[in-house]
């Protein structure tokens, strides 16, 4: 087969447009009908190249720029525009123009770079939007104390006649005024609505809430029966009626798919994606060949059982459907075209990026949105203008497709190719008055690009510097890593905040202990050292002069006690000496004696294996008592506090010093006033009982900013207008409810 | 300044407080602003440094400080202005020119002071059952005597109404109210009893025995006694259990004190040592040695930075038990049994039959002479400051004395806290609060504010501390323990191959992970020499080559 399409390729290529058309009409035919046998295979023949480009040898059954070697130049196309006299002389000049410029135009950007751009610029926006929220929550995470719901009764300037209850008119005229006022029911204060209208404007109507009950009770009637339908419906079991379910469901589908096709480009295209993943999971799994377990089981049946034949089939069958590559019908091929030639992409127009309706932080801004979205056009945002347009384009494909169809039945190429022709030339003229508008939007673009990219620094030089910070922050937090004496003999002395800062001290002090040659005599503690305080006698008025028995009993203990009188200090020493021997780390020795070296009675191992083998641990921080001869003090840790104790720092502290500051004032009656004490443990959060705790609106804060700067107008007033702004509102939105309510009966 | 405080003063007592006082008649406010609070004021209530915010401080953390500094600062001047409610002043004893305090008697000072002030120096003749030791309860109402030969009375000593009396038939070794009126303690000669204020035995706690002395920690519902075995231990009267038992290992114990700051009990030793004791250790937080021979008495103040004690070699020393460093000490000619300080700092020491109250001994200078003296008529025995009241009680062998010191008491009580005036409804009230805010015996240790500091140690250390404390560790990990399985699968030989396949699982692990790392290591280095022979093979005209 291949052979002899090569052949009668080249056949073809020998054809020229000279040739008498009987040869050629039967050439027709013969490759019609070799088309014809081709498609009655089920796999797809490979495509035959086609090319729009002009050649010097054309074809006359399709263009083909095999052997030319040659580009195609404007020139060549534009030779006859110039003759032509239909062509204005402006769009001649343009192609001229367009001609002499040298610059190529630049290819478009692929998907994943155009999807970044959009999300970086979707980031931005939707950041500027959000961080006007910022001030307002860092202003309530630092509030000592918040009370909830927000804006109760503004504690501000009130009314005249809220605060006045007492006013009574004085003048005739001021009479007749309120008389007449009152006569019709109407506010006395002319912005005051009358009671009435608030009532109305705080209470839902009888009506509204009719219908509103109407409505729900029949939504959930309908849902109840549907659900029964549905319970029913699934609890036939007949596989017979479920075949007939599923296939009438399938060709509901197609029918719609068909007609979403005209309707609904885009819903269909979304159609066709699910086809095409379903395929694709098909493709994957290869659920439906015949590999299972089943369909092993099936086809050693199908010898002899018809219905497992049947069966088979049937799998094999879905998964040829499932497999089948979906054709987009042929306007592909024009779509290329289109975008070889709009060289920017759809987005760059596009300020407004795919606002998402369900995000709650998009919602607010879309008001104010909208207006620049009119004026922008694109594919994404269904305004009617665009509509047209698409119908315009799918009508145009259809047109095309059609035309096509009749080409391939027909191969009439003359009507074929004016067709392609007209619509490229459209399109160059489209794309050169499209370049002057874009250039400002490319040049606003690499200015965007410019000021990300430069933000991008910004923030990596900020990463760093935080990095640094934190390793700075780690370094001096307070928790003293304790390694040598002379470190220990620091920390013994003082927890400094910022031990580290000066290194020259801990040193110092290392020097002055290795500086006292004496360190060993002082720890046999003199005898003359302890209990060195000279008494002095004190006169007393008058000395005692009863002598009891227990006095004498007391006398004898003291002679007693008189001569063990040295021995009680001799004692304390050696309890302290056994104390800190205790307490100094043993040398653990290792030495193997004839270990690499002979050994034997009388034999010592070397001086070089016992230096090498015995372990000496660092000595232990020096003990609190070091220096008082006459106290012992405990080294043991309380374990019964540290149950109690905080042992991590908690987060906004880096040291120990400044988290033990922030605690170190009670809090609790025992140690304040009163007033002190209500004050520091006064709750974070107060709510009101009963009240509704609205989420935050951003005309709340916004509103404060807006008044608090201004303030030209009087006070009344501003309330006033925004009552009567807010009761407009209301009655708007309960008209929309109205109105959706009638769309969805 | 005088003119200033006399506005502050008048604001007070106006009801003003803090707020701006409107002056009628004068347009402007003379003195605007917030009252300033002295400078001595408010350094009395400091409490520790103020922190600083340090440059460079992240958001977060300059808040919290600030706001903590805010709030310690506003806490401190507070309490500093609160302190013009504190007007009372401790008086004091004043003689003529070329007449010592000291020769003052006390029927002199009686006489002198008004009838009530005076009727606080009088004497309980009991010399039958004496000598008597004695305790004040908190609140400074209520004395109670117990003598040696087991006469035991409550006294609610400003009234002079017994409450109790009686005789327990046994020697009396120490006396202690507990946390109210309503009970005490009875050292006896086996057991420890408590009895309620209408003398009815409540309980014989007889898991202390020969008990010497006994402190009572008034915040920690701690029953503190020493024992004649060496036993140091302590009593939950609040729940009823023993917390701890220390065997101290010094002999008989018959010196004991309490630092009131830190709950810390001290105990005097025959070979004239101090040693400090916490429920939470078996040895001595702090063993220190203070005199030559042993000490007969030591008292430590109430702010716990002084620490009095008395020895058989006749000295006084004043320690201060922050440096453990002793500050003076003076040589008495007798000796001195019984120490005690009161509220104001006046040491009174017993030297036989005569009671000398020194002042300014806790100064750095020494004392040369006493503030006052009192001669009684038998053996001193038990010797105790009245809280909030300037009298001394003095226990002997004849009975019992109560004796005016001007200047003894705090005169100012803290209502809240312990108020002698309370009536009973108050007492309950006050009861619950105390049971409520009872503080653990867990945080009794050398510095009181150690809750408030981080825990510094290594995982390590708490772990271990944590198998100490549990009798387990919780991190091990669960010994292979082989299933049972049928079919003669579970025989001995089949159990002990199966055990053998997951023996020394963590030593394997770790051999495994060395084994690896040496490799990876080898090839690396392999990786490293070959590149480096390939470049070795190179030379470096070889960039020039095509």
């Amino acid at each position: 087969m291949a052979a002899d399409e090569e052949e009668l390729s080249i056949n073809e290529q020998a054809i020229s447009a000279s040739e008498d058309e009987e040869g050629s009409d039967d050439e027709r035919k013969h490759k019609k009908l070799l088309e014809a046998i081709s498609s009655m295979g089920s796999r797809k023949r490979k495509k035959q190249n086609e090319r729009s480009e002009a050649s010097v040898q054309v074809s006359e059954f399709f263009v083909n720029a095999e052997g030319t070697g040659e580009k195609v130049n404007l020139s060549d196309l534009l030779g006859t525009v110039e003759k032509t006299s239909g062509a204005s002389n402006k769009t001649k000049k343009q192609l001229r123009n367009l001609q002499s410029s040298k610059e190529t135009l630049e290819l478009p950007l692929n998907k994943q770079q155009t999807e970044k751009i959009q999300r970086g610029i979707a980031y931005e926006k939707t950041a500027a939007e959000v961080s006007c929220w910022r001030n307002i929550i860092l202003q309530n995470q630092k509030a000592e104390q918040m009370v909830f719901p927000l804006n109760q009764e503004s504690p501000g300037p009130k009314r005249v006649e809220q605060v006045v209850a007492g006013w009574k008119v004085q003048t005739p005229l001021e009479q007749e005024i309120f008389r007449l006022l009152h006569i019709n029911s109407q506010p006395v204060d002319d912005p005051v609505l009358t009671p009435v209208e608030e009532q109305s404007l705080k209470a839902m109507s009888l009506e509204e809430a009719k219908i509103r009950r109407a409505e729900l009770q029949k939504a959930r009637a309908l849902q109840s029966y549907y659900e029964a339908k549905a319970k029913r419906e699934k609890k036939i079991k007949s596989k017979k009626y479920h075949k007939v379910q599923r296939k009438a469901k399938c060709k509901d589908f197609l029918k719609q798919f068909d007609e979403m096709v005209k309707t609904n480009p885009e819903g269909a295209l979304e159609e066709l994606k699910k086809m095409e993943l379903s395929r694709m999971e098909e493709r994957m799994s290869l659920k439906h060949q015949n590999s299972g377990k089943w369909a092993k089981s099936k086809a050693i049946m199908a010898k002899y059982d018809d219905s497992a034949r049947k069966a088979m089939q049937e799998q094999l069958q879905m998964n040829k459907d499932l497999t089948q590559k979906i054709v987009v019908p042929s306007d592909d091929e024009h779509e290329s075209n289109e975008e070889g030639l709009e060289t920017i992409p759809d987005f760059v127009n596009d300020s407004e990026p795919v606002i998402d309706s369900v995000n709650p932080w998009m919602r607010g801004q879309l008001t104010h949105e909208e207006p620049e979205v009119s004026c922008v056009t694109t594919e994404d945002v269904q305004t009617a203008e665009e509509e047209n347009e698409e119908e315009e384009l799918v009508g145009e494909f259809e047109r095309k497709r059609k035309l096509r169809q009749a080409d391939e039945e027909d191969l009439i190429p003359t009507e074929e190719e004016q067709p392609a022709s007209e619509v490229v030339e459209e399109d160059v003229v489209e794309v050169s008055d499209k370049e002057e508008e874009d250039d400002d939007d490319d040049d606003e673009e690499e200015e965007e690009e410019d000021v990300s990219e430069f933000n991008t620094l910004f923030r990596l030089m900020r990463s760093e510097k935080t990095l640094e910070e934190d390793e700075e922050g780690l370094l001096n937090e307070g928790q003293i890593r304790v390694r040598n004496i002379e470190d220990l003999e620091v920390l013994g002395e003082f927890v400094d905040p910022q031990p580290i800062a000066e290194p020259s001290l801990p040193r110092t002090a290392a020097v002055e202990a290795t500086s006292e040659p004496p360190y060993k005599k002082k720890r046999e503690i003199d005898l003359k050292e302890v209990l060195t305080k000279e008494a002095k006698a004190v006169k007393v008025p008058f000395l005692p002069t009863v002598v009891d028995e227990e006095e004498r009993d007391e006398q004898i203990s003291i002679i007693k006690e008189a001569f063990a009188g040295d021995d009680v200090i001799s004692d304390f020493i050696k309890d302290k000496s056994k104390l800190e021997a205790a307490g100094r780390p043993e040398v653990v020795d290792l030495t193997l004696p004839g270990w690499g070296e002979w050994g034997g009675v009388g034999l010592k191992p070397s001086r070089w294996k016992r230096k090498r083998f015995r372990i000496k641990t660092a000595p232990p921080p020096p003990r609190q008592d070091q220096k008082l001869p006459d106290v012992i003090i405990s080294e043991n840790r309380n374990a019964s506090v540290a149950s109690h104790q905080v042992s991590q720092l908690p987060f906004p502290f880096q040291n120990t010093a400044q988290f033990e500051s922030s605690i170190r004032t009670p809090i609790g009656p025992t140690w304040n006033t009163q007033s002190v004490v209500k004050n520091m443990t006064k709750p974070k959060v107060i709510t009101k009982m009963g009240a509704i705790i609205e989420p935050m609106v951003k005309e709340d804060f916004i509103k404060n900013k807006t008044t608090t700067p201004g303030g030209k107008g009087p006070a009344i007033m501003l309330g006033e207008n925004k009552r009567a702004k807010e009761g407009t509102k209301r009655s708007s939105e309960k008209h929309r409810g109205r109105r959706s309510q009638k769309r969805r009966k | 300044f005088r003119k200033m405080e006399q506005e502050m003063l008048k604001c007070l007592f106006l009801g003003f407080g803090l707020q701006k006082i409107r002056y009628p008649c004068s347009k402007k406010d003379p003195f605007p602003g917030e009252a300033p609070i002295p400078h001595k004021q408010l350094q009395k209530f400091q409490r520790g440094e103020k922190y600083k915010v340090p440059a460079g401080a992240r958001r977060r953390l300059k808040e919290a400080i600030i706001s903590s500094e805010a709030m310690s600062e506003l806490a401190q001047k507070q309490a500093a202005r609160y302190d013009l409610l504190l007007p009372e002043d401790a008086g004091f004893l004043e003689g003529d020119e070329d007449e010592d305090t000291n020769t003052i008697s006390q029927d002199d000072i009686a006489d002198a002071v008004d009838i009530t002030s005076g009727s606080k120096y009088f004497n309980l003749h009991l010399s039958q059952f004496g000598p008597y030791r004695l305790d004040y309860g908190r609140t400074g109402r209520h004395l109670l005597v117990g003598g040696k030969k087991g006469h035991v009375a409550c006294i609610d000593w400003q009234s002079k109404d017994l409450m109790c009396e009686m005789n327990v038939m046994e020697t009396v070794n120490d006396v202690k109210w507990l946390h109210t009126e309503a009970m005490f303690a009875v050292a006896q000669k086996r057991w420890l009893y408590i009895y309620d204020s209408k003398g009815l035995e409540l309980h014989c706690v007889k898991k202390f025995n020969d008990v010497l002395r006994m402190q009572f920690l008034p915040y920690h519902f701690l029953l503190a006694t020493a024992s004649a075995t060496g036993f140091l231990q302590y009593l939950d009267v609040s729940v009823g259990k023993e917390i701890a038992a220390v065997c101290t290992k010094m002999g008989r114990l018959d010196v004991m004190s309490q630092n009131p700051h830190n709950a810390v009990i001290h105990l005097g030793h025959p070979n004239g040592t101090v040693s400090l004791w916490s429920p939470n250790q078996k040895e001595p937080l702090v063993k220190m040695l203070c005199h030559r021979g042993a000490v007969r008495s030591l008292t430590v103040d109430k702010t716990g930075t002084y620490m009095v004690t008395s020895g058989l070699d006749r000295k006084l020393k004043v320690y201060d038990i922050r440096a453990f460093k002793p500050l003076h000490s003076c040589f008495l000619p007798a000796g001195a049994s019984c120490l005690s300080l009161s509220q104001g700092g006046l040491l009174s020491a017993a030297t036989g039959d005569i009671v000398q109250v020194y002042q300014n001994v806790l100064g750095s200078s020494p004392v040369s002479k006493p503030y006052m003296a009192h001669r009684l008529r038998g053996q001193i025995w038990g010797l105790a400051y009245c809280p909030f009241e300037d009298v001394l009680g003095i226990g002997h062998g004849e009975g019992f004395t109560s004796m005016i010191v001007p200047g003894a008491g705090e005169p100012n009580f803290d209502a809240l806290d312990t108020n002698p005036f309370r009536s009973s409804k108050q007492r309950q009230e006050w009861e619950v609060k105390a049971l409520l805010e009872k503080v653990q015996p867990e945080l009794i240790g050398l510095d009181p504010g150690q809750l408030s500091k981080v825990d510094q140690a290594s995982f390590e250390q708490r772990h271990k501390e944590q198998v100490e404390a549990l009798g387990f560790d919780p991190l091990a990990k669960d010994k292979f323990k082989p299933k049972t399985k049928k079919k003669g699968r579970s025989s001995a030989g089949a159990i002990e191959k199966r055990k053998r396949k997951v023996a020394h699982e963590d030593q394997r692990d770790e051999i495994r992970q060395t084994v690896q790392e040496r490799t990876e290591r080898d090839k690396e280095q392999k990786e490293k020499s070959n590149e480096k022979k390939k470049l070795g093979n190179k030379s470096t005209l070889d960039r020039f080559r095509k």
